[in-house]
């Protein structure tokens, strides 16, 4: 995927990987950010010109405290949105974290965007099935937590650092220091901002999909989003645990691209 | 020099295989460890310790704010304080302090450290923490990367309710107040003294010079592994060009007095081993959410103790460690008062907070190293600063007509300074 920077009508520059040709499609990631491969946008970039914009936080963009809440995440996604020049209304996507501010954009602005992909969104808070702590967890704990695999997993998650390794360990603290930080403006201590009371207004026609084996969010907050969102579709997707688009990226990809073009 | 004594307030109770059996002292400590009915006396043991301080003549007597935490049983100083301030009249009282980010809206920090300071007669020393990311984030809920823009926010509005004169519009990110009108105000002028516990930042370094206010380095690692951060305090503050008065800081020491130095280690050593053994293993996820610290300090930081191994192989510090490597000053008289003048000159400090009851210590021989330290220690160290003598800009300045409870209300009457009783 190429790589550019664009800079919204605020001013916050925005470094964004696009790929492919078609109707357009913005991915948003989730709170560890996008990964050195991204499997699930290259292979829908056969189909769709792909927009994968870096959140503020993330990157090297130094843009993260004109970002305190979630109409700021909400609102910037728009400006970059905006910012990319579309000729044609665009389909949203988003992971986790991704999910959950792509939901409250389409909330904000229903017909700003053609159709959703929510792939195990954050934003719901169950009392009866609590979303593990992410932010007090030790590097080695994350793995365990987001993949079906944990050795497989810390692998990406390291992107092969070791991290019984000091210095490797330190550079990965860093960068999660500024994710994490960023990402906990909405997330922390529950990554809940009331997006369900504002759901009705969501009118895009939108697929959940969802990791089987998913630990962080599990599929029982599937059927929670399904509740708010009755005509939403659900392809879940089978050994495959929160980081279904690295584990899974060819069910991934598949279901995304069948619902996107039915 | 001043010398403040100090309760942390520990949890006595913790079992032998506490680390083995719970992931950490503080945040998720378990409810079983917990009784109300034993915490009865050890809230009223450890307040007579504190009165017993006074009575000896320390400078001051302080408290601290901590929640969910087995070795901090104060989540409100403030309650503590209050309680000291009617059953003292000489010692500072300091409260180092109050977390202010954390209170909603923070004028209620402003409140209650005016009425400690009106209730006490102009004794209160005000502590404004950031806080702990245990205590701020984990227990209260704070987002870390906006819990120091928080705290400044709080900081400007309690100085600015105690030092207007006139009712004002608040107008925050985080706290909006149409009336802010602190009432009743502080008895000292413009306010009591500011400390500021802190790590090692820059920010609060400058934030300190920048606002006069005492700079309090709270850590458990002793006087050794101090230096660098008080070093890094006296840069900023030549480099600020303000005066290097050693009142400009304090430090807080583990201190225990025996007899000897053998007695010492006979007495005290399985009580401070109790405290460094049990009551500090806080599990290291709780230690560093991502955005509380800056990205600068994460890179100075010691992060072995967050590999895996580290979670499953507890290192245990012996006496002869923490003492040889400067986290405790402990000995006979004459030693603690040589180690203490080390400590005093080398880190360039005014003040002490005096750490002198340690983990499961009992009653008597906290009493004992208190008073060996007040009658044999305390006065060969007071003159340490000639060329400061007199500097009490970081001290309390208490009303001369205060009640002091010690010689009962009636006398305060009998002054006219209260109204007779009604039919007497």
């Amino acid at each position: 995927m190429n790589e550019r920077t664009i800079e919204t009508r605020k001013g916050i520059g925005c470094t964004v990987r696009e790929a492919g040709s078609g109707p357009p499609l913005v991915f948003f990631h989730g709170a560890g950010g996008l990964q050195p491969e991204e499997p699930v946008l290259e292979g829908l970039a056969r189909e769709f010109r792909v927009f994968a914009p870096e959140w503020p936080g993330y990157g090297e963009q130094e843009s993260e405290e004109a970002i305190e809440d979630m109409l700021d995440f909400a609102l910037h996604g728009w400006d970059v949105v905006d910012a990319l020049g579309l000729d044609a209304t665009p389909h949203l996507v988003g992971h986790s974290m991704g999910g959950m501010i792509a939901a409250e954009m389409a909330c904000l602005n229903p017909g700003g965007l053609d159709r959703l992909v929510l792939v195990c969104p954050a934003g719901l808070w169950l009392d009866a099935h609590p979303i593990p702590d992410i932010f007090a967890m030790l590097p080695f704990e994350l793995a365990e937590a987001l993949f079906l695999d944990p050795q497989a997993g810390e692998k990406l998650l390291t992107q092969g650092l070791d991290f019984s390794d000091m210095a490797a360990l330190q550079d990965f603290l860093v960068g999660n220091a500024r994710r994490l930080g960023t990402a906990g403006k909405i997330l922390f201590p529950i990554p809940n901002r009331q997006l369900a009371k504002r759901l009705y207004r969501l009118s895009a026609e939108t697929l959940l999909v969802w990791g089987r084996q998913d630990r962080l969010i599990p599929p029982v907050y599937a059927e929670r989003w399904q509740e708010l969102l009755p005509a939403s579709q659900l392809a879940l997707v089978e050994a495959a645990g929160h980081m279904v688009p690295y584990e899974q990226p060819e069910a991934v990809r598949e279901a995304i691209a069948k619902f996107l073009g039915a | 020099m001043k010398f403040t004594w100090f309760n942390l307030m520990p949890w006595p109770h913790l079992p032998d295989d506490f680390r083995e059996k719970n992931r950490s002292v503080w945040v998720d400590i378990p409810q079983s460890l917990y009784d109300p009915e034993v915490g009865n006396r050890v809230y009223h043991e450890y307040m007579d310790q504190l009165e017993y301080a006074d009575s000896l003549g320390f400078d001051g007597i302080g408290v601290n704010e901590h929640h969910q935490n087995g070795y901090g049983l104060m989540p409100s100083p403030n309650i503590i304080a209050a309680g000291l301030a009617r059953r003292t009249s000489r010692a500072a009282i300091c409260v180092i302090g109050n977390s202010i980010a954390l209170y909603n809206p923070p004028i209620r920090v402003a409140e209650e450290f005016a009425m400690l300071d009106v209730i006490s007669g102009g004794r209160l020393i005000a502590g404004f923490p950031v806080g702990t990311p245990m205590d701020t984030n984990f227990c209260y809920g704070q987002i870390p990367a906006l819990t120091r823009d928080k705290y400044y926010e709080a900081h400007e509005l309690i100085m600015r309710a105690w030092t207007e004169s006139e009712p004002f519009a608040f107008d925050g990110k985080y706290n909006q107040l149409r009336h802010v009108n602190c009432w009743p105000k502080p008895i000292q002028k413009p306010h009591p003294p500011i400390y500021i516990p802190g790590g090692g930042s820059i920010e609060t370094w400058d934030f300190c010079v920048d606002n006069d206010y005492n700079y309090s380095f709270l850590s458990f690692n002793g006087y050794v592994a101090g230096q660098a951060l008080l070093d890094g305090f006296w840069e900023r503050v030549a480099a600020k060009g303000v005066d290097e008065s050693p009142y400009r800081a304090a430090f807080a020491q583990i201190i225990c007095v025996g007899e000897t130095d053998q007695q010492a280690e006979e007495l005290y050593a399985e009580h401070v081993l109790y405290f460094y053994n049990r009551c500090l293993h806080v599990f290291p996820g709780f230690a560093e959410p991502p955005g509380y610290r800056t990205l600068k300090t994460i890179k100075a930081g010691k992060l072995s103790q967050l590999s895996a191994e580290a979670q499953k192989s507890f290192q245990s510090l012996t006496w002869k460690d923490l003492v040889e490597g400067g986290y405790v000053i402990a000995g006979s008289p004459d030693t603690v008062r040589e180690r203490m003048e080390h400590m005093i000159k080398g880190l360039r400090i005014g003040h002490v907070f005096c750490l002198m009851h340690n983990g499961n210590m009992p009653d008597w021989k906290t009493r004992h190293s208190t008073k060996l330290f007040a009658e044999k220690v305390m006065p060969g160290l007071q003159d340490l600063w000639p060329d400061w003598k007199g500097d009490d800009r970081w001290w309390c300045k208490p009303y001369e007509g205060r009640v002091r409870p010690e010689d009962g209300i009636d006398a305060a009457r009998a002054d006219a300074r209260l109204p007779e009783r009604s039919g007497r």
